[in-house]
């Protein structure tokens, strides 16, 4: 009856959707769809699988509920059937009970298999060796020290392409998260402990990165950004930073730990052992490592 | 001495923004206003004997829902605050300070003390008289806690103009909302705020569970209730459960900000973690807790429009009892970032998905309700039809959600915002309309005008869709919540400018909805019916607005739909039950307690938020007080004379019964 | 439809009997303290998690080894047990209608009570003289939030147990104040199974 034109319908209108969307860029502003590296870019896929799997009931379903409220809406000289008492059918019930537990069985699948495939502190299988950077969140900076290379920056990554990166990440701020929507998906910095996440770039570009948890007045200046370059670019850059930019001392970072937001910054040098400092001064509630008391010890003793 | 009252006021009240000295100046003169007219008018003694210290929970339950709209407009403007400052790129109408608090207190605000008191109301007006009881199990504690969750309310805004906004999000994260990083006051007004009406929140959940379980009309077994009271008890339970954990949390937090105490901060061995962990023990829960009573309303309402039976009673039951269950397996899909490792992750993505099962029966069942039925669209079927489809892909995101390698990349981006807001929105408050739409006959003996409410169903639904669905595309460009501006190079705006121009059609929507409760007062056409809509279940068997007694003879049910069932057996003919003599009914009588107790909790919470001890302990004093005074009085309730009940109902029901 | 009406006028007869003084108003309150109890299950189960959680956070202060002297809390749980028999013996008194003995059982419950409070008090003291404060530590913070909410429920226990003692006093035994006492013995004894976990979690696996 009035199907036909219902679906024809709903085609040109979901037409006109993609048409609109596609005309206004909008496909490519969403960089979470438009990957850059190999962890960002099976997570892209696992979104897709899990939208189709979960549209071949929600679409069903939709198109029901339109056909059942237009079918039988109360109107003069209607035909379709009216049983008021109708209230039950095992067979019906046996189905829809049933077909949520396929699709959510095989959603289930599909995501324990990628959670342990793409658990955050696993290497990414690469004949490169991976670059470790240090990622300190700060009120309200972002703090990276490479320390293979000797050379820190506020605000700024850079990295070499088809290398995987190793981030440790810890907090001398209230909880914060790292997130570098492009490359893959975001951890929690935590003071404290150092998590671990890997992640790689498959090609050279510009992309950037923010703090995802809310952290207070300047939260939203966090973005950094992060560029990707080939291994020779990154070398360069590197000697140039040790070549011109001044070195952190422990003084300059206590300054920067000072709650305030910052413009991109290079270092030279930093102090030794500054990251796992930053971690161990909160590290007493996890029982390793010296407490706060220890750290103020020091800290006079200085 | 006049500088240090001066330095002492710019300290104690909030300073330096002309918003906030418009809302001391519009406070001031409502305030002044309501003195003003109930003096003049001589209504102060019927205020306090008809309201302030009433136990009746359809007056209870009035008051809910008018504290809930008013809250509802104090979150509504944080919002649309919020969305004018992101309708743009680098926009300065507010600094980012109090943007902070102002969407810290929209959440707060939102969640628990506008649909908490919205479903309290409901539960209050409507499940005794569904379940053919006279009132609650514990009147006076029903009234006890509509006060503490009034005056925790109180407390809650307050922060406004005096001392200052929590501004650490709606669950307040340390070590941020810990007095290391937030030293002011605002923080404890919240845990205070909170604190306070949660205890209320908690007597509601007892005191709802043993009205459902004890005090239902004789022969309505509980396969035979309706299924709003089902998912009443089915939220309630989540209540008890969770909602102990809130107030042990809070109580925590408290002890680490007031006495120095180490749970959660970074030094001393604390654990923020813990914090997160806990509070979500509650936070998810919670969200289960509101959106319950909504399907439960939702049921109702498509089986009094299809004017059919609900279909698969049965299955509807187990899907929300399994539903209140899951939702406390489920919490730590609330931060699958925080690298608990993939077991765990693996775990709780699981069991969020799990919960995807039963709501999709739901969903299901309510279509076949409405198949082979005659639908008709009065507001309260409209809002269910808005409900169906905006649930439906809300539920879908939400799966996306639960999907753990994914939500790294959703976590904490408008995605996420979209998410909740469209099954809060969608789920809750539309249901929650839908549910007032329904009742308001019941409630006040007359509809609402239908061609107004229309209107606002529109502007709420359009408006709903343009504001939330181009948050998912900015969840997808990797814009964070939170955030109190963007830059240009992000290409954020145009979807943001979208999104506003949908918050703003809400905006209106909402005072469509005033102008449509004050048109219908206005053009008032009494309903003499009691059953407006044709309705299947008990409130409908009695006049409207409800007598205080509620039923002069209690029901009898043999049937899930009894009213309707009785209806039809009238129309084949069948006499009406032979009359029941009627007898003495035994009510609980008026108490002002409730509210002077809550005055006391309420001087307490604002000594402890501004450590003035000299006002905190005779508030303690106070309350322990009010306790004894009401456990030494035995004179608490009364009997309504034959007499009284035959004169009541006669000129209710006019000549014809 | 005739059996169906025949049923309907059995009920409405069975309704005159049952609703005809709600006889079971009490039992409906005692019912919902046993509900009030589970939350409180709850709120204490909450503050266990966190004590466990928190125990070996010292932060390089005292640990429960340094400070827990066992002789008094086994003296305390002692007392604390004894006050829940007597406030059994204080039910039985009642059922049996013996409203002097009734009184009497609550008194010597009120005074173990009592005692209880003291030694506790005394112990915190103690505790806080030798420097370990609730901001001392992690472990410090749980150990004082969780033994000091039970002993806030014992404290408000015992106001309530001495207002109850008055009235009955004043009314006697009646179906109000048998409730109350039925609820009141309920609670006392829900607190001493708390303080069981709480002598066995905090007390005896912290020193061991």
């Amino acid at each position: 009856m009035k199907l036909p034109k219902a679906r024809r319908w709903f085609a040109s209108l979901s037409m006109l959707l993609i048409l609109l969307l596609t005309a206004t860029g909008c496909t490519e502003k969403m960089i979470i769809l438009n990957p850059k590296g190999p962890i960002a870019e099976q997570q892209r896929d696992l979104m897709l699988t899990s939208l189709l799997l979960t549209c071949i009931v929600i679409v069903p379903v939709l198109i029901l509920f339109a056909i059942i409220v237009w079918r039988y809406r109360d109107r003069k000289g209607r035909t379709s059937k009216y049983t008021p008492n109708w209230e039950h059918s095992t067979k019906l019930e046996v189905i829809w009970w049933g077909i949520p537990i396929i699709i959510i069985t095989i959603l289930a699948v599909i995501t324990v298999k990628y959670t342990y495939a793409l658990e955050p502190s696993k290497p990414l299988a690469s004949e490169e060796k991976p670059l470790t950077i240090q990622v300190t969140s700060l009120d309200w900076k972002w703090l990276f020290q490479y320390p293979e290379q000797g050379i820190a920056t506020i605000n700024y990554i850079q990295i070499p392409e088809d290398v995987p990166i190793r981030f440790e990440i810890t907090a001398d701020s209230p909880m914060n998260s790292f997130w570098i929507p492009q490359l893959g998906g975001q951890m929690y910095a935590m003071s404290g402990m150092a998590m671990t996440l890997h992640l790689q770039a498959d090609e050279q570009g510009d992309f950037w990165g923010s703090g995802a948890n809310f952290t207070g007045k300047d939260f939203a200046k966090m973005y950094f950004d992060v560029k990707s370059t080939s291994k020779e670019a990154f070398n360069t850059w590197v000697s140039e930073v040790k070549a011109s930019s001044p070195a952190l001392t422990l003084d300059g970072y206590k300054k920067l730990v000072e709650p305030a937001a910052s413009d991109v910054r290079t270092f030279s040098a930093f102090p030794e052992g500054l990251f796992e400092m930053t971690v161990t001064k909160y590290a007493s509630s996890h029982n390793h490592g010296l407490s706060w008391k220890d750290i103020q010890k020091i800290d006079k003793q200085e | 001495m006049w500088e240090r009252v001066k330095t002492f006021a710019s300290e104690f009240f909030v300073t330096g923004d002309p918003l906030i000295y418009g809302a001391d100046v519009s406070i001031v003169i409502t305030i002044l206003g309501i003195v003003i007219g109930l003096t003049y008018f001589n209504k102060w003694g019927w205020l306090w004997r008809e309201w302030l210290t009433t136990v009746d929970h359809k007056k209870i339950g009035i008051m809910y829902i008018l504290a809930a709209f008013i809250m509802l407009f104090r979150g509504g403007v944080d919002a649309l605050l919020m969305r004018a400052q992101l309708a743009a790129p680098e926009m300065n109408l507010l600094p980012p300070d109090h943007y902070n608090q102002i969407f810290t207190t929209h959440g707060v605000i939102m969640i628990l003390f506008m649909a908490m008191p919205f479903m309290f109301g409901l539960f209050n007006v409507m499940v005794p008289l569904q379940i053919g009881a006279r009132d609650v199990a514990y009147p006076f504690l029903n009234a006890l806690s509509f006060w503490l969750f009034f005056s925790g309310a109180m407390l809650f805004n307050l922060s406004f103009v005096i001392g200052g906004s929590p501004d650490a999000g709606w669950l307040a994260y340390p070590p941020y909302s810990g007095i290391m990083h937030n030293p002011g006051v605002g923080q404890d007004f919240y845990i205070w705020g909170i604190q306070i009406s949660g205890i209320g929140s908690l007597m509601t959940g007892i005191n709802f569970i043993v009205t459902i379980l004890k005090m239902r009309a004789p022969g309505m077994k509980l396969m035979k209730m309706p299924m709003f009271p089902w998912s009443v008890l089915s939220s309630c339970i989540a209540i008890i459960f969770s909602f102990p954990i809130l107030t042990a949390t809070l109580a925590l937090l408290f002890l680490d900000r007031y006495a120095g105490a180490h749970f959660f901060t970074l030094d001393g061995g604390g654990n923020p973690m813990m914090y997160i962990n806990l509070i979500w023990m509650w936070g998810h829960p919670e969200v289960y807790i509101i959106v319950l009573p909504a399907f439960g309303i939702f049921s109702e309402i498509v089986s009094t429009f299809a004017k059919k039976k609900l279909f698969g009673y049965k299955s509807m039951v187990y899907a929300m009892m399994i539903i209140s269950i899951l939702s406390f397996l489920v919490w730590a899909h609330h931060f699958f970032t925080m690298g608990s490792g993939a077991d765990v992750n693996a775990f709780f993505a699981l069991t969020t998905m799990l919960i995807a099962i039963p709501t999709g029966v739901k969903v299901f069942n309510w279509l076949f309700t409405m198949f082979r039925g005659k639908i008709t669209f009065e507001t309260p079927m409209l809002w269910t039809m808005g409900f169906i489809p905006c649930f439906i892909v809300g539920g879908l995101t939400g799966v996306l959600l639960s999907v753990a390698p994914a939500d790294f990349q959703f976590h904490n981006s408008y995605f996420l915002v979209a998410h909740f807001h469209q099954v809060i929105i969608g789920g809750v408050v539309f249901g929650y309309f839908a549910g007032l739409y329904y009742w308001w006959p019941k409630l006040f003996g007359f509809k609402l005008n239908e061609r107004i409410g229309k209107w606002a169903f529109w502007f709420w639904n359009i408006g709903f869709y343009l504001c939330f669905m181009p948050q998912y595309a900015l969840g997808l460009m990797g814009m964070t919540r939170r955030v109190v501006t963007y830059g240009w190079d992000k290409g954020w705006w145009e979807m943001n400018l979208v999104s506003t121009i949908g918050a703003g059609l809400m905006g209106i929507a909402f005072l469509f909805q005033v102008w449509q409760i004050v048109y219908s007062v206005k053009h008032l056409r009494k309903d003499e019916t009691g059953d407006p809509w044709n309705g299947r279940t008990l409130e409908w068997s009695i006049p409207s607005p409800a007598p205080v007694y509620n039923f002069a003879t209690l029901p009898h049910v043999t049937s899930q739909d009894e009213w309707w069932e009785e209806k039809q057996r009238r129309l084949q003919g069948h006499p009406a039950p032979a009359p029941v003599k009627i007898e003495p009914i035994h009510m609980p009588k008026n108490s002002g307690i409730p509210i002077v107790m809550s005055m006391f909790w309420f001087f307490t919470g604002f000594g402890f938020i501004f450590d003035w001890l000299w006002l905190a302990i005779p508030g303690l004093v106070g309350v322990a007080a009010c306790m004894l005074v009401h456990s030494f009085n035995y004179d608490t309730d009364y009997y309504i004379p034959v007499e009284e009940i035959k004169r009541t109902e006669s000129a209710i029901r006019g000549v014809t019964s | 439809m005739a059996q169906l009406h025949d049923s309907g006028l059995t009920g409405h007869q069975v309704s005159h009997t049952e609703h005809h003084d709600h006889p079971d108003m009490e039992e409906m309150r005692t019912f919902g303290f046993w509900i009030y109890l589970m939350t409180d299950v709850i709120i204490f189960g909450t503050l266990f998690a966190v004590y466990i959680v928190l125990q070996g956070n010292t932060n390089g202060g005292p640990g429960p080894k340094d400070l827990f002297q066992m002789g008094g809390i086994i003296a305390s749980t002692f007392i604390l047990l004894t006050s829940s028999y007597t406030s059994g013996l204080a039910v039985l008194a009642m059922h049996k209608g013996n409203k002097k003995a009734l009184l009497g059982w609550l008194g010597a419950t009120v005074l173990l009570g009592a005692t209880f409070i003291i030694m506790e008090i005394n112990e915190f003291t103690h505790l806080v003289h030798e420097g370990a404060t609730i901001s001392t530590s992690a472990f410090l913070s749980a150990f004082f939030t969780l033994v000091g909410t039970h002993g806030l429920h014992v404290l408000l226990g015992l106001v309530w147990m001495i207002a109850l003692m008055m009235q009955i006093a004043k009314r006697g035994i009646t179906p109000v104040t048998k409730r109350k006492v039925n609820v009141i013995s309920l609670f006392w004894h829900f607190l001493d199974v708390v303080w069981i976990f709480v002598f066995t979690i905090v007390y005896l696996m912290g020193v061991s």
